[in-house]
């Protein structure tokens, strides 16, 4: 019974929420219900077990990507009127298009309920002995090891990628070159004269 | 009443439509569509992980993994691709995009 309740709790919240992020009007409270529909799909899936995932979810998505959406919306000076302009233009096609995808993934799902197709063999079949951090890890560092260093790659790639795209060099600063202060010498920087008395130093 | 992975399919669905829909809505604000396209992928990784719960396999939950990771990756990439764009636009609206090209 509580496990119906939180579903439809969860559920209700991550459909609302998702809802909200795409019609906000201002993308700061975008952001916020994507971070709450991200909350909600984290408790959907402890529900069923998968604790890690969902802990996985809290962290990156809320902790770092939809910090990283809000401080490009902040960033970025955007007229939120102007953004708006058009939305109708292209509702009916979207809701068509979106109410189409729906009914096929809603058959998809009734003609896999229906019990035909056998998607029985496991690779790893789930230990209930063991805790589901301890049986990830024991996957992720043996059998599919090699994947993920390649996920580290990708993380090292869009890192690298995303400083190289943003960086610029701006004109007309002064920053410190210590390399030119270190080969300064003395005799360069410094100059003796003798002034005639009476006058004062050209410099 | 028991919770089954209909119910969980079904949730999926709902947010999968919800983000293809949210792309065709906002075709003016190209930071609204990358959170769509998040959306979407939360829609993915839901699936993949109550698949895994319901037939006791955890490699759905190991992809789920890499989802995330490569949706991360994503976000990166494209708000900085969307940073240098408005700096050399002043803009953010995808109808503007088609400029970019030679």
């Amino acid at each position: 019974m509580i496990q119906a309740i939180a579903f439809y709790l969860f559920a209700i919240i991550v459909i609302g929420s998702g809802a909200m992020t795409i019609s906000s009007r201002n993308p700061v409270h975008s952001v916020m219900w994507l971070i709450l529909a991200f909350f909600n799909a984290a408790g959907l899936m402890v529900l069923v077990g998968a604790e890690f995932i969902a802990m996985l979810l809290v962290i990156v998505y809320v902790g770092a990507v939809a910090v990283l959406f809000l401080f490009v919306v902040m960033m970025l000076d955007i007229e939120v009127a102007q953004l708006r302009a058009g939305i109708a233009r292209y509702a009916a096609l979207g809701l068509a298009l979106a109410a189409g995808l729906l009914i096929e993934i809603v058959i998809g799902i009734k003609a896999w309920s229906a019990g035909t197709l056998q998607v029985s063999r496991r690779l790893a079949p789930t230990d209930t002995a063991v805790p589901n951090i301890q049986a990830m890890g024991q996957l992720l560092y043996t059998r599919y090891l090699f994947v993920f260093e390649a996920a580290g790659f990708v993380l090292l790639v869009a890192m690298i990628g995303a400083i190289v795209l943003t960086h610029r060099q701006r004109g007309g600063v002064r920053g410190q070159n210590i390399s030119r202060q270190n080969a300064r010498r003395p005799e360069d920087a410094t100059r003796n004269v003798q002034p005639p008395v009476g006058q004062g130093v050209q410099l | 009443m028991t919770i089954g992975l209909i119910h969980y399919l079904v949730v999926a669905a709902i947010l999968f439509t919800m983000g293809v829909l949210g792309i065709f809505l906002n075709r003016k604000n190209l930071i609204v569509i990358l959170m769509a396209i998040e959306l979407i992928l939360l829609a993915v990784n839901l699936n993949l992980v109550a698949f895994s719960a319901y037939l006791h396999d955890l490699v759905g939950q190991i992809f789920a993994m890499f989802v995330l990771t490569v949706a991360a990756g994503e976000a990166a990439i494209g708000l900085a691709i969307l940073v240098i764009y408005f700096r050399g636009r002043g803009t953010i609206a995808v109808d503007d995009v088609n400029r970019m090209k030679g």
